[in-house]
């Protein structure tokens, strides 16, 4: 589904070049959960937000089906946010002035063919939830409104960066969970970033970063539970 | 500390655009305080330096045909330094296209000893010659060489103009009887004593008499002494430079200068105060975690403090710095506005380092209690609170979304706005309030405009109706009316009487023209702010609200009125009514309350005439042709005139406080839409990754812009209201009194304005999202 060649992304601070990727080559199959573990400034946010059409790359291709992403402008690629991408983050990014159905709706009201919020939150376990605020919701809780949000609009990729980062251990499963449903129930291809090495378990693919590149990609023959993992 | 500075830089070029629109507005009150205050002071100091080069008097006594021998004992008076006296009455003058008003005035050898002629061009005039004042000569285009035919006490005879010249006590010149100087129909004429006792028949006699007093001897005492000795001669009584009209409308001039420099700045560094506490206080909450950091790195409360205080400083000091150079050009175009409206002789204007530290100084304070409520809360955030990501802001659905139904007609956007707004009143409150002021400054520059022409309407039309006005050179018979209406191309007459005359109540007095009209006038109309017509009273007085005051008098008081022309009648009357006019100190009552006061035959002074238009050239000439005919005044000339000097200077600032207006309601307007941006830009970046398109995210930051400005419109509108309220009170004088009139026009311009500078904010708020790095946003908790 992604395919990307050579993939570069130099950023410039005036006189210095930082290089956050240098010559990534990488394929994304469909359906499939990947998890990206790498050291700190190792290059995982930005091949993420490469990938979802945040940030576009120095130089390199990257093609998402027949999308050819390097090349896209701004119209394209919030086009192919809006139609085909979620996005889960660390901080998870709720508008604070809206209840949890507001949230998700925020994202449903804009997409082609959405659920319904109420249906996106019952799959991540909220529905008794709906009409709070961000403020009346735990971290977790708020974790997971933004995984209903990502997924009301049946994206076809998820990109989630660190998810799990601000989150203690039980919480995180319970979140990592809601991922990994996702993924099987609506066969949504699933990038998750993380540092934390045990989750890479519940992956099919686990892909090591570092220093801007890919060093080593491990397959694994079957992917765990959340709830078998252990941390 | 060094870092921190540096911080402070980066900080400062960060929010540039915020920085500028603040500093703009802190160098609009920089530089009308500067400003105003130099040429408030630089018009002082000319005064003062030419009052003292040509000996101004400090005491003026008039009488009527004082015998010169007086003079010995008005000059033994003690604590009289120097006596001059003078003949002094009244004329006109006609020449090649035409005719005016003039003051006749002996003037003593080179120039007198006290109140110095001073020469324009030309030499002091000979025998059958005379000087003429610089401001009648630029009217009328007379000037050296030219020659006139004077008219006085019944006879004609041809002086020619030997010069062009200026007086210290006349620098305003009033015509008599007018409301304002009209210097194409009133003029001065300095004349050699003899000419000047012939032309009034009065050899050696004198009827002013004005005095230089030793120093530190207060004039009130040498003018009872005088009093004593003229009053045998019909004194008028002696008064000090505070009573002479020129230097009292000078005065009240310098006054609203100083009311300028304190006003308007104040106004201005209110706003800049206001965005700074608005900016910091966003600029703080948004640094939490840094804020955190630093005090766990080990900087101090007062190393905090500083820095944030520091921030709201430079802005003050880059806008004081702009300020400061632009109140200099400014007041030194302002000084030449007011010297060639003056005609001083010499201007001493320079660059005002007091004023301008002054004004830097206040630009310093202003903006650093505007900081203060931020600098306080950076300095009491606790380190371990300001670490802690901030836990999301608590928000309800606001009142409006539970009215049944409401909730479902509201998009999310919309609702993200009211509950935003819902959330923090008190800041969406100050944005309001922000916007507003930038309406109300907007309002209080430009309604001088509609002000003035309101004040022309009432003065020129509602109240003067005549489209010409004839003066006597002496009292004449009602009768004669006849005559006048006789002449081709009037139309209708009406007799008119102005009766110079000093009304008193209890120790106030005031010297005023009273004005008598037919009590059915079609041609004169007493007429008042609310444009309502006062009738003419067949007893007692109507007078100006003001003039009312100063006599400390209302409806139904009594006041004595001693009339100075003639037998000096005096006695009482009612005040029947008081009007809110515009224009002067005016008193009007009825012809045949005058006679009865008078003691004397159905006499008027002038007439007011309706004239077909086409006739004004055979009627100028036909009345050129009459002695007894003093002056004609055209309206339409008039108007002319009034243009031509109140109204320009006013207008000219006026055009000068609009521009000031423009430019702070850009700087309110662009600060504004970006603190709602910067507040907003996580929000923004979360919409923009979900998919919302820029226009789209766009419009929810828009959507609070707006309903802050649809807030603001009517709250500016009053606030504008109270801010020209202030204004004009502090610009009134006993020359003019400036209405409160807003047209519609300016309303619009005001609102206009506003919203268009909402809106090319807005449009900048457009690029701003384009350039939102969407990744970055998001990262941190920060
Ligand atoms: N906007 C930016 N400007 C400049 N440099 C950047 C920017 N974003 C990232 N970088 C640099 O690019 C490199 C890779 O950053 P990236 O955020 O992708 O790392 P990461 O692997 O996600 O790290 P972490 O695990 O800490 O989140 C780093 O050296 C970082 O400093
Ligand atoms: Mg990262």
């Amino acid at each position: 589904m992604f395919e990307a060649r050579g993939l570069e992304k130099v950023y410039r601070m005036g006189e210095v070049d930082v290089v956050a990727l240098r010559g990534v080559d990488l394929d994304i199959l469909e359906g499939e959960l990947v998890v990206v573990l790498g050291p700190s400034g190792s290059g995982k946010s930005t091949l993420l937000n490469v990938l979802g059409g945040l940030d576009a790359p120095t130089a390199g291709r990257v093609r998402w089906r027949d999308h050819d992403l390097s090349r896209a402008d701004d119209r394209l690629l919030t086009r192919y946010r809006r139609d085909h991408v979620g996005f889960v983050f660390q901080f998870y990014n709720l508008v604070p002035s809206l209840t949890a159905r507001e949230n998700v709706a925020l994202a449903a009201e804009i997409a082609r063919d959405p659920m319904d919020p109420a249906e996106a939150l019952a799959l991540v376990d909220l529905s008794g939830r709906l009409d709070h605020f961000p403020s009346q919701l735990s971290g977790g809780e708020q974790q997971r409104v933004a995984i209903a949000r990502a997924v009301v609009k049946r994206p076809d990729v998820l990109l989630c960066d660190e998810p799990t980062g601000a989150l203690d251990v039980a919480t995180g499963r319970l979140v990592l969970s809601a991922l990994a449903g996702v993924n099987r129930d609506l066969g949504t291809t699933a990038l998750l970033i993380t540092h934390n090495a045990a989750i890479a378990a519940m992956a099919d693919r686990v892909l090591h970063v570092h220093d801007g590149g890919i060093a080593r990609v491990v397959v694994n023959q079957r992917r765990a539970a959340p709830e078998e993992l252990a941390w | 500390m060094t870092a921190l500075w540096t911080k402070l830089r980066r900080d400062l070029w960060q929010a540039r655009g915020q920085a500028t629109a603040i500093a703009v507005v802190v160098a609009c009150a920089v530089a009308t305080s500067a400003g105003s205050v130099a040429t408030a002071r630089a018009l002082a100091r000319s005064r003062d330096l030419y009052y003292a080069r040509s000996a101004m008097p400090d005491l003026f006594a008039e009488a009527t045909r004082v015998p010169a021998a007086v003079a010995g004992r008005l000059a033994a008076i003690p604590g009289v330094a120097a006596l001059e006296t003078r003949a002094v009455g009244d004329g006109r003058v006609t020449w090649a296209g035409g005719m005016a008003r003039v003051r006749m005035i002996s003037v003593g050898p080179e120039g007198g000893a006290l109140g110095r002629l001073r020469l324009r061009a030309g030499r002091l005039p000979g025998a059958g010659e005379a000087a003429v004042s610089e401001s009648f000569a630029a009217a009328t285009g007379l000037g050296p060489g030219d020659r006139i035919s004077l008219i006085a006490n019944g006879r004609q005879q041809p002086v020619t103009i030997s010069a062009v010249a200026l007086s210290p006590e006349y620098i305003y010149a009033m015509p008599p009887g007018g409301l304002f100087p009209d210097d194409r129909r009133f003029g001065l004429l300095w004349m050699d004593r003899p000419e000047v006792e012939a032309a009034l028949d009065m050899e050696g006699a004198f009827d002013q008499a004005v005095f230089r007093l030793a120093p530190g001897v207060h004039p009130a005492a040498v003018a009872d002494a005088v009093d004593a000795v003229l009053r045998p001669f019909g004194g008028l009584g002696a008064h000090g430079r505070d009573r002479l009209v020129s230097h009292r409308f000078l005065a009240d001039e310098m006054r609203q200068l100083d009311a300028m420099a304190v006003v308007l700045p104040g106004i201005f560094l209110g706003v800049a105060a206001f965005l700074v506490s608005v900016a910091l206080s966003r600029l703080v909450a948004s640094q939490r975690m840094q804020l955190g950091t630093l005090r766990a790195l080990g900087y101090g409360s007062a190393a905090i403090g500083l820095h944030y205080a520091a921030y709201a400083a430079a802005i003050a000091l880059a806008g004081a710095a702009l300020g400061v150079g632009l109140g200099h050009a400014l007041g030194a175009w302002m000084s030449d506005l007011y010297r060639d409206f003056y005609r001083f002789p010499l201007l001493d204007y320079r660059a005002d380092p007091g004023a301008m530290a002054q004004a830097a100084a206040l630009a310093l304070g202003a903006s650093l209690l505007g900081a203060a409520g931020a600098v306080r809360g950076a300095v009491r955030l606790q380190p371990a609170e300001a670490m802690r990501p901030p836990a999301p802001a608590t928000y309800r659905p606001t009142l409006l979304e539970r009215l049944a139904g409401a909730r479902a007609l509201l998009s999310l956007p919309a609702r993200m706005s009211l509950r935003g707004l819902a959330r923090r009143p008190l800041r969406a409150a100050l944005g309001t309030l922000g916007i507003a002021s930038a309406v109300a400054v907007l309002v209080t520059g430009a309604f001088f405009d509609d002000a003035v022409d309101f004040m022309m309407r009432l003065a020129f039309q509602e109240s003067l109706r005549a489209d010409a006005s004839v003066a006597f050179s002496r009292p004449v018979s009602r009768a004669a009316l006849h005559e006048l209406r006789r002449l081709p191309g009037v139309v209708a007459a009406e007799g008119s009487r102005d009766e110079p005359a000093v009304l008193r109540r209890g120790a106030r007095s005031q010297r005023v023209a009273i004005g008598g009209a037919e009590p059915g006038a079609r041609l004169t109309a007493i007429v008042g702010e609310a444009r309502r017509v006062v009738p003419v009273p067949d007893e007692g007085l109507v007078v100006s609200a003001r003039l009312a005051a100063l006599l400390g008098a209302r409806p139904g008081d009594r006041v004595q009125v001693e009339l100075l022309s003639g037998r000096r009648a005096s006695g009482e009357l009612p005040i029947a009514a008081t009007v809110d006019d515009v224009l002067g100190l005016t008193a009007t009552a009825s012809l045949d309350t005058l006679r009865r006061l008078a003691r004397q035959g159905d006499l008027v002074t002038g007439a007011q005439l309706a004239v077909d238009p086409a006739a004004r050239p055979s009627l100028d000439g036909a009345l050129r042709n009459r002695p007894a005919v003093a002056a004609v005044s055209w309206r339409k000339d008039t108007i002319q005139s009034f243009r031509e000097t109140l109204a320009r200077t006013m207008l000219a600032m006026a055009t000068m406080l609009v521009g000031f207006a423009v430019a702070i309601a850009g700087g309110v307007v662009y600060s504004a839409v970006r603190a709602s941006f910067s507040e907003r830009s996580r929000e923004l970046a979360t919409l923009r990754v979900i998919g919302f398109t820029r226009v789209e995210a766009w419009r929810v930051l828009v959507g609070e812009v707006a309903l802050q400005l649809a807030a603001a419109l009517p709250l500016g509108a009053l606030l504008g209201l109270g801010l020209a309220l202030l204004a004009v009170r502090s610009f009134e004088s006993d020359l003019f009194r400036i209405p409160v009139v807003v047209d519609r026009s300016t309303w619009l311009f005001a609102v206009g304005v506003t919203v268009l500078a909402t809106l090319l904010a807005s449009l900048a708020a457009l690029r701003w999202i384009r350039r939102l790095a969407l990744a970055d946003a998001l990262r941190s908790g920060d």
